[in-house]
């Protein structure tokens, strides 16, 4: 890897870091799983990488009552493996289980991920999903914006200069639910071709609340809310199921490129938005 | 599965031995040409073609060179007196491009090497290459073969607007009589696609030039260094024995290696004019970009058979991009193709047409099978094409066509002789692991409930050992030289340059059982042309079937040495040398081999008509090619909703000849598979219309990774080569060669009830998507 010459910060606050990071040509280092290979092309280059490994109270799992709080310095394979994650919000472990390769698990970060707003990224289907919240921390303060204000499009997001992710907030999971992330893997990179995140909720036998969340399929990640409304009431059955995921491409600009072109992103998006909710429901009790 | 400790007692060859080789690679501590570091070394950046074609209106240099710590520039001027990158390859009415070692006034594709930085680190040397600015003129590309050669197309070379390098055209027998009288005749259009050879270690050179004594190093990664001694020193102008070209550990090469590029001797010329040491390691995207890429086969086939399944003759035009100039063998990869293109059936008419192409796209060469995969994947495509249209079995229909067991040696219709064969040994071998008749009975339940199930045979031969020296640009012999050390140690050095095969261990299991000494006293040098007599190299599965050929025979002259000289130790004119000891016959009394040695060495007395020493070297000249074979069936499931294609089972039977070692064996045939595999699922180099290779990065190219691929069971049938005492045919390319059609026969079996009798790789999901709603529409 030959980049461009750049400085290396390593701060050992959030304050340290923000005074770094006023610099308009630092960039911030998480796990470095998408910016190191743009610095390795020179696509990237920032004159100071200010890495935020040292920086306190970025990592770290912790249950807040009914909210799991995921620092944004922990990497997917700490979320993958948790066994609090694993329990109160099973989704969020098995979207992390399904990122790219060990090595890839084991630097990269939710935070970095998230804050790269890459569009074939596994963690925005079950974010949306779980509707998330992102925790915003910057010089003057915090904001806390939902993950579908958070991802605004094709590697673009709410933050504004000088502005960090430091926390990832998700509901722990209703008693009973049943989730599934299912992924038709880019077999290159290990990305999404598409993705889809399903949490169902049972009552008496039929669906009482589905949350499902799409990845890969357009240049930005969104809530199937029309999919959502038309499970909800039904026994999710075949033909329920395939009833309510006819249309989850409908009026989205699907992505087309060597991979897969747009009509066949719309029709894995049925399919694997059919995967995933069979799964859910599967596992509801 | 278990290894056998390495002992003295009872036979080696044969046995299942770790690889001697492992611990330095798996340890870390081997080295490679980027761990080279030599006092004051300089390193080097190149500036390449963004264009696939363009003119260089000029370049200008000055603000790299006053960039602190750039210690030179060079452009294609300063370079223009050494000679041209070679092709080794010749034929009829060849167009060879001069292809300068960095471009002139214009340049062909997009990686092509315009400018050199040199500088004291690779950062300053990769920063000042921005610094170089190139008033390009950028002009319309090619990058298709079959639109490169329609009327008005962009000439790759101006001089040839045509863009066609050359026709070749071979014949056997009666074709158009057979075709027009034929009961049968089946047409397809295959495609080999391009590939990208990917191995795991990129290309790198460190030069070295010692103007004291005029001599030049260079260290390169390399699979045959002393083809590349004598041709770099031609292009830079000195003398053979000036040059010496050390190929360090080898970390993968698959025919990318087999070449000479650019880069050696423009890190030569750059260490020869600076006076310092230089290095330049290739970073992925420019191996991606500029060493050679593999396959590139437009093929229409033609079979004509009788209504009982009897194959009669075949007809191929080949259309082979080459890329954008020819690379050492370019031109001769789709000749290969022609002379291995009947398979191993028994049928005498066969007409073939290369066309060779220019594109503006980096050159294709050898690659893992080099000319052999295409071939085996048009017959056995072909095969099963006509299996289908008589409605017949593919195991049948081959069973019908096989060259029978009492025609070897056979001279086949594209001019080769076929040393040893039993064809359908490995393929009721692997019949009978899959239980072929159930497998076909589970696929009849299978599709009843409307599942897609497929089970695919490829019955490959190929060509090994090449190879006889008048079939070859450059010499097809290879050479050994043992030394019996003073102590009764063995050095071996050998002129092939193994890069993964394993000879290390091989031939000293050969030394070994020979003169019976353990296989750690053994040490086997390679891939230094100062140290090790000239030699050939490794490529087109040949280091043990004639490097290990020349290393048994110069083991017998030594053992004759040994054995005179433990006469005269023993003071008997009747000894016999086994179990490292030669043996007085009469008394019994025995002399082992470091007491032989020494006295060889000390030499107080010598036998009659002997010199000191024991030493023996042996160039061996093959008298022919050697011809493995095998049989390979996987069974696949086509997932209906998405198209994806999973491999249920997999069951590769080879016959390579004698085996030395099984389990390296087993692993050549495993990692072969797993490249075939990448060919029928996933890899495709992708150039655009404008010559941009859009999968120019590991984010794009797919190539197999563990969780990709499926379990390969493995077993052999053994039917040994006449042509060497070894008894080897070769095994390096064989997995490769007979994977690809097994698995898009397996697949196109899998689609067959929607009326699908050809699909061309990858065999992506979304093409199979497409002809599954096809037939749902």
């Amino acid at each position: 890897m030959i980049p461009q010459n750049f400085d290396y910060a390593t701060p050992e606050s959030l304050e340290e870091a923000f005074r770094l990071l006023s610099d308009p040509n630092a960039k911030v280092l998480a796990g470095g799983q998408s910016l190191i290979p743009m610095m390795r092309l020179r696509l990237a280059a920032p004159e100071t990488l200010v890495d935020l490994r040292g920086v306190p109270g970025l990592g770290g799992i912790r249950l807040e009552g009914r909210t799991l709080r995921v620092g944004a310095m922990v990497t997917h394979y700490e979320l993958e493996s948790s066994p609090l994650v694993r329990k109160s919000c099973p989704l969020l472990a098995e979207a992390a289980a399904n990122i790219g390769d060990v090595q890839v698990r084991n630097c990269g970060t939710i935070g970095g991920s998230l804050a790269h707003a890459d569009p074939a990224a596994d963690y925005p289907a079950s974010l949306h999903a779980l509707e998330a919240s992102v925790r915003i921390a910057s010089p003057s303060g915090e904001r806390t914006v939902s993950i579908a204000d958070f991802l605004v499009d094709t590697f673009t997001t709410a933050l504004e200069p000088g502005e960090l992710v430091v926390e990832v907030s998700v509901p722990v999971e209703a008693e009973g639910a049943g989730v599934s992330y299912q992924k038709c893997v880019q077999p290159a990179s290990g990305f999404a071709i598409v993705g889809v995140a399903a949490r169902i909720v049972k009552k008496d036998g039929e669906i009482a609340f589905a949350r499902i969340g799409v990845t890969g399929l357009s240049g930005n990640a969104f809530r199937a809310t029309g999919v959502e409304k038309l499970l909800e009431g039904t026994r999710g059955d075949a033909s329920d199921i395939g009833r309510a995921v006819a249309g989850i491409g409908d009026g989205v600009d699907a992505n087309n490129d060597i991979h897969a072109s747009a009509a066949y992103r719309q029709h894995l998006a049925r399919v694997y938005a059919a995967r995933a909710i069979v799964a859910a429901v599967s596992r509801a009790k | 599965m278990a290894t056998t400790t390495i002992t003295k007692t009872g036979t080696l060859v044969g046995k299942r031995l770790k690889r001697k080789e492992d611990p330095r690679l798996i340890t870390g501590t081997a080295t490679y040409t980027d761990d080279i570091q030599l006092p004051g070394m300089n390193y080097a950046s190149i500036l390449r073609s963004p264009y696939a074609a363009a003119k260089i209106r000029g370049i200008d240099i000055s603000k790299a060179l006053e960039h602190p710590g750039v210690v030179a520039v060079y452009t294609g001027a300063d370079v223009k007196d050494v000679g041209p990158v070679p092709c080794g390859a010749s034929l009829p009415g060849l167009r060879v491009p001069h292809h300068h070692i960095l471009a002139q006034d214009r340049t062909y594709f997009v990686g092509h090497p315009v400018a050199v930085v040199v500088a004291a680190d690779r950062y300053i040397a990769r920063d000042a290459l921005d610094l170089v600015e190139v008033d390009w003129d950028p002009l319309p590309a090619v990058a298709d073969p079959e639109k490169a050669i329609e009327a008005g197309a962009p000439a790759v070379h101006p001089e040839w607007p045509d863009n066609i390098a050359f026709n070749f055209h071979q014949e056997n027998g009666e074709v158009d009589k057979v075709f027009a009288e034929a009961e049968v005749v089946v047409k397809q259009r295959i495609i080999s696609q391009r590939l990208i050879p990917c191995p795991m270690e990129t290309r790198g050179v460190v030069a070295d030039y010692r103007g004291g004594d005029k001599t030049l190093t260079i260290y390169s990664s390399s699979q045959i260094p002393h083809l590349m001694r004598n041709l770099v020193a031609q292009m830079l102008g000195i003398a053979d024995n000036h040059l010496r070209v050390v190929a360090p550990e080898v970390g993968g090469g698959f025919g990318s290696k087999l070449n000479v590029y650019a880069e050696e001797a423009l890190m030569g010329f750059i260490a020869m004019k600076t006076g310092k040491p230089v290095k330049w390691i290739e970073t992925r995207r420019e191996n991606f970009l500029t060493t050679i890429h593999g396959r590139g086969h437009v093929d229409y086939f033609e079979l004509a058979a009788k209504k009982d399944g009897t194959i009669l003759a075949m007809k191929l035009k080949l259309i082979q991009d080459l890329g954008s100039y020819h690379q050492l063998l370019t031109p001769a990869i789709p000749t290969l193709s022609v002379l291995m293109m009947p398979g191993i059936y028994n049928f005498k008419h066969i007409r073939a047409d290369i066309v060779g192409v220019f594109t503006n796209c980096v050159p294709t060469d050898a690659y893992r099978g080099a000319g052999r995969p295409e071939a085996t994947h048009g017959i056995e495509r072909m095969v099963d094409v006509l299996a289908a249209e008589l409605n017949m079995d593919p195991a049948e229909i081959r069973l019908k066509n096989f060259v029978p067991n009492d025609a070897f040696p056979y001279a086949t219709a594209t001019g080769l002789t076929y040393d040893s064969g039993n064809y359908a040994a490995p393929l009721h071998k692997a019949l009978e692991i899959v239980d072929y008749k159930s497998l076909r009975a589970e696929q009849k339940k299978a599709r009843a409930e409307g599942r897609l199930m497929g089970v695919g045979i490829s019955t490959y031969g190929e060509i090994c050992a090449m190879g006889p020296s008048p079939a070859t640009p450059a010499g097809g012999w290879e050479s050994a030289s043992v030394r019996i050390e003073p102590s009764g140690k063995v050095t071996v050095m050998t002129g092939i340059k193994p890069q993964g095969q394993g000879e290390e261990t091989t031939f000293s299991q050969i030394v070994a059982d020979e003169l019976g000494v353990e296989m750690d006293d053994v040490t086997v040098l390679h891939g230094d042309t100062m140290v090790v007599q000239y030699g050939i190299g490794t490529f087109g599965s040949r280091a043990t079937a004639i490097g290990g050929t020349a290393l048994y025979f110069a083991l017998q002259e030594l053992k004759k040495k040994v054995k005179k000289f433990g006469a005269m130790i023993l003071e008997s004119d009747d000894v016999s040398f086994s179990g490292g000891q030669c043996i007085c016959n009469r008394t019994g009394r025995t002399a082992d081999l470091s007491q032989i040695a020494g006295a060889s060495y000390r030499a107080m007395k010598l036998p009659p008509d002997t010199d000191p020493g024991l030493v023996a070297t042996n160039f061996w000249e093959p008298p022919n090619f050697t011809f493995p074979f095998g049989a390979h069936i996987c069974v696949t499931e086509v997932d209906r909703d998405t198209g994806a294609v999973e491999i249920k089972r997999y069951v590769a039977v080879d016959d390579c000849g004698r085996i030395i070692n099984p389990m390296i064996v087993e692993g050549q045939v495993q990692g072969g598979v797993v490249q075939g595999l990448g060919q029928a699922l996933y890899e495709h180099g992708i150039y655009d219309e404008s010559g941009q290779l859009v999968t120019g990065e590991f984010m794009d190219y797919a190539i197999p990774k563990a969780t990709m691929v499926p379990w390969i069971e493995t077993d052999h049938t053994v039917t040994p080569s006449p042509v060497n005492p070894l008894g080897v045919k070769g095994v390096g390319e064989a997995g490769t060669i007979g994977a690809s059609p097994s698995i898009v026969n397996s697949v196109v079996d899998a689609l067959s009830p929607l009326g699908v009798r050809h699909l061309d790789m990858p065999l992506t999901p979304e093409s199979l998507w497409k002809i599954l709603e096809g037939a749902r529409a």
